[in-house]
């Protein structure tokens, strides 16, 4: 299979347009390898700031391993190896100097099953706040309200911010762990299969949260649910066996994929 | 492995054919309609095309189906959303056929104004459009579909030669033709819209073959 996209990284139809935006993130020549297993082999890619890029492909083909990337996840997971760079905002993410929590800082994550921890609704918010060191108790409060409003949460749960974070849905679980994510102010947001235990109305809500979101976020999503990423994400990247096989805007992806072997994917021939 | 949907594709896929299979042989029958004077035929025509509307509506039914339950993506949506726009257009031919078999009943009892020559022409050019395109379609014959676009200019020259012909050397010098000549002039405007309505369906399948829209900006072409 024949990877290598474009030296410049950009999405297919942006080079086609001359296109050069801002760009939040840059993926360079990046390999993974669990131990002896190579999972992801030369990626390169740019994501424009406050844009949503979607990634698709079928189980195990390194999507999830990608995106941890991004917050150096992958870096509590033993023998793991990385050839490559991955820029933010010009800084290489790898770089020896680099703060490793202040990164995870910036990029937040959002996990398939929603975790939030065993507090109240409010301390769920103000955790990350208070682990940052902020003590001011008016200043938590209004970081946690704004946090749930840019959630689209806020009005379901503000009488009763004091209830354990359990007594919430599977739906507001999931957007109260965005707003956990939010309160700590990051530049960009990972999302891992955010939506896929949600009901339909549930989901719904994530993905306009989503709509929204990149007005101030950029986001990279990973989803199983090929009309979620059709309906979210305004880039779309195709992975399969550990390579970007295409890289594209969305509606490109959707309606006249490059390659065959995408079509294939996306017309559910395979996967 | 065969998909649940491509099922759904190829009953599809079937239904358009049998839908352009009952419209060429509309167009057909309007043609010998107007060449024997048949009011009979003609009014075979105009009663057979409530079995065409049923199909549209039926065809028209099955895509929203396919839209809905399946959402299609790539290959697959171009060809469920080009189907409906044949569709459509098929069912406009099968309406000018109708149009043509009225025209055949106003001048059926009166003496022809000359032996028909240019609007057969016409009429050969509008059949062997739709033949090609639908033909287009079923084989995903890029090079056929360009064909039948670039033959569009042909029959707006025949429409406009018979018009002025029509006009000048009948409607102008005697007046009491017109009422022969008018029918002759509305169904050569009818044929040649059987003509723009192949080459729509021509523009369409170019869409599903290449993704590319050629409707209104034929120059697109010169790209493909």
């Amino acid at each position: 299979m024949n990877m290598t996209l474009n030296k410049d990284h950009w999405a297919r139809e942006d080079i086609q347009k001359g296109i050069s935006a801002e760009v939040k993130l840059e993926v360079e020549g990046f390999h993974f390898y669990y131990d002896t297993t190579m999972a992801l082999k030369d990626i390169g890619m740019k994501i424009q700031k406050n844009t949503v890029v979607g990634i698709i492909g079928p189980s195990g083909c390194g999507k999830s391993t990608f995106l941890r990337c991004f917050n150096r996840m992958n870096d509590t997971i033993a023998k793991i190896r990385y050839e490559g760079k991955i820029w933010m905002d010009g800084k290489n993410i790898f770089d020896k100097d680099l703060d490793v929590v202040d990164l995870r800082r910036k990029v937040g994550m959002v996990f398939q099953k929603s975790n939030p921890f065993p507090k109240s609704i409010f301390d769920n918010i103000a955790y990350g706040l208070k682990i940052n060191g902020i003590k001011d108790k008016n200043f938590i409060a209004e970081k946690v309200e704004l946090s749930l409003k840019n959630s689209a949460l806020w009005d379901e749960v503000k009488d009763r911010m004091h209830k354990s974070a359990f007594t919430l849905s599977g739906g507001q679980q999931q957007r109260l762990c965005i707003a956990r994510a939010l309160a700590i102010e990051p530049e960009v947001l990972l999302l891992d299969e955010p939506a896929s235990a949600l009901d339909p109305i549930a989901t719904a809500k994530i993905e306009e949260l989503i709509h929204e979101l990149k007005k101030k976020y950029t986001i990279v999503i990973v989803t199983h649910n090929m009309q979620q990423a059709a309906r979210v994400s305004d880039y779309t990247a195709f992975f399969m066996m550990g390579e970007m096989v295409e890289y594209d805007v969305t509606n490109k992806i959707f309606t006249n994929p490059s390659k065959k072997i995408t079509e294939d994917y996306v017309t559910g021939r395979f996967g | 492995m065969e998909r649940h949907l491509d099922e759904q594709l190829k009953r599809l896929n079937q239904d358009l054919l049998t839908m352009a299979a009952k419209v060429e042989g509309a167009i057909h029958q309007s043609i010998e309609a107007l060449k024997k004077r048949d009011k009979g035929l003609a009014d075979k025509i105009i009663k057979d095309d409530e079995d065409i509307d049923e199909l549209e509506i039926q065809i028209e039914e099955q895509v929203i189906d396919l839209l809905a339950l399946f959402q299609p993506m790539a290959i697959d949506l171009r060809f469920i959303t080009t189907g409906m726009h044949i569709n459509a257009e098929l069912e406009r031919i099968a309406d000018l056929t109708v149009n043509i078999s009225q025209r055949v009943l106003d001048i059926a009892d009166q003496p022809l104004l000359r032996p028909l020559v240019d609007i057969p022409k016409l009429a050969g050019q509008a059949q062997y459009m739709v033949k090609s395109a639908i033909d287009a379609f079923v084989r995903r014959d890029e090079a056929l579909a360009k064909k039948v676009i670039f033959s569009d200019k042909e029959s707006n020259a025949l429409r406009n030669k018979i018009m002025k012909e029509l006009i000048g050397d009948y409607m102008e010098k005697d007046t009491t033709t017109v009422s022969r000549a008018v029918p002759l002039l509305l169904i050569s405007r009818d044929l040649e819209r059987i003509c723009d309505h192949a080459a729509s369906i021509a523009e369409d399948v170019i869409y599903m073959i290449e993704a590319k829209v050629i409707k209104h900006h034929r120059e697109r072409l010169k790209s493909i």
